[in-house]
């Protein structure tokens, strides 16, 4: 019965670690960095609106090119506006 | 039919079939690989790189027959000619075994090319087996080498190794890399317990040319000293669709190992409790 309250299969906790391993494998950054990174932006970007920092996504792409594996990667930042103008 | 053998010779291809993880099935698809290109009637060379710790031979049944290796012609103790074995079940195939009593350092780089710039005149296909890892040993299996076959399990280890490797790769210049994926278990991945061809393709990004279940035939052959290429076995099928992939054939992948639906995944899950 355990394995029916098991949010995430073997295989999807195995991509999902792999994707994150794989960034900092390959641009030589590691997550912690990420995370200040994250930071900084939810940081600055405040001060102009207001943002969603919960849901905000920021990844390095290292497949950006056509064809598959691209040699420039690239910071991709999604971030939820709650409020664009600061009141 | 094709048997418009070695007249072209100097359009040969040399492969390096690489992994960086040990233990992924380097050795066993490059004797796969070989042995069903030579029984498509191609002349075929087989290199085992792996200085100190060779494996090739006895995968291919051959371990009786060394007198001489790789490392003797590099030293000028003998011609290429009297280290490669002829393979007497398949004509066309040839082996140049490695040394067992030696290390990585016994070979350099621009030795490598030297012998393969030999082997290319008269063969079709120069296949290179590479040992673990990205020291030299790897050095030396790509020197010479213009096209790669990257094998991997689907395992997060393995996984992140191959990523190395192709990193590494690209770094010397390769221009074609292929994926092979080796051990898949249809049972576990419908159970989402392993990650399917479709997931580690998308996270290698590199061609797929083929997928190998795991197949006890496997063991078996390795038993015997016989590739099982070409057998009546799942293993030797998809081995022998991607001896036609090498050679730029569209081949369908077989039925195993087709992308598995969210639903298939949730009965499984259901199915388990």
């Amino acid at each position: 019965m355990k394995r029916f309250f098991r949010k995430k299969s073997s295989c999807q906790v195995a991509k999902d670690r792999l994707k994150i391993l794989l960034i900092s494998d390959r641009v030589n950054c590691s997550p912690e960095i990420m995370e200040l990174i994250k930071a900084d932006i939810t940081k600055v970007i405040s001060k102009y609106m207001k943002i969603d920092a919960q849901n905000m996504d920021i990844q390095i792409n290292a497949k950006a090119n056509k064809g598959g594996r691209g040699k420039t990667p690239i910071l991709y930042a999604n971030i939820p506006i709650i409020d664009i103008h600061k009141s | 039919m094709e048997n418009n053998i070695s007249t072209e010779k100097k359009n040969s291809e040399v492969i390096v079939v690489t992994s960086g993880k040990g233990g992924v099935g380097k050795t066993t698809t490059s004797a796969n690989v070989g042995t069903g290109l030579a029984k498509q009637g191609k002349k075929v060379c087989l290199i085992d790189t792996d200085i100190g710790l060779r494996n090739l031979d006895v995968v291919m049944g051959l371990e009786n027959r060394i007198v001489y290796n790789l490392v003797d012609v590099v030293e000028g103790n003998c011609r290429i000619k009297q280290a490669l074995i002829r393979d007497k079940r398949h004509p066309g195939l040839y082996l140049m075994p490695s040394a067992q009593t030696r290390d990585k350092s016994a070979v350099s780089p621009g030795q490598m090319v030297k012998v393969i710039e030999h082997l290319k005149e008269q063969f079709d296909y120069i296949i290179l087996d590479c040992p673990a890892g990205i020291e030299q040993g790897f050095q030396n299996a790509i020197a010479g080498a213009n096209r790669a076959i990257v094998v991997t399990t689907p395992e997060v280890s393995a996984i992140r190794d191959a990523d190395r490797i192709i990193g590494l790769l690209e770094a010397n210049g390769f221009k074609q890399m292929d994926l092979i994926i080796n051990r898949l278990r249809m049972d576990m991945v419908k159970r989402g317990d392993m990650m399917s061809a479709a997931d580690v393709v998308d996270i290698l990004a590199i061609p797929l040319m083929g997928i190998i279940p795991d197949d006890e035939n496997v063991v078996i052959a390795t038993n015997q000293g016989e590739p099982l290429v070409g057998n009546d076995t799942p293993a030797g099928q998809a081995y022998a669709n991607v001896v036609d992939r090498i050679q730029g054939k569209e081949v369908p992948f077989l039925n195993f190992e087709k992308g598995i639906s969210f639903w298939t995944k949730v009965t499984g899950i259901f199915r388990k409790v």
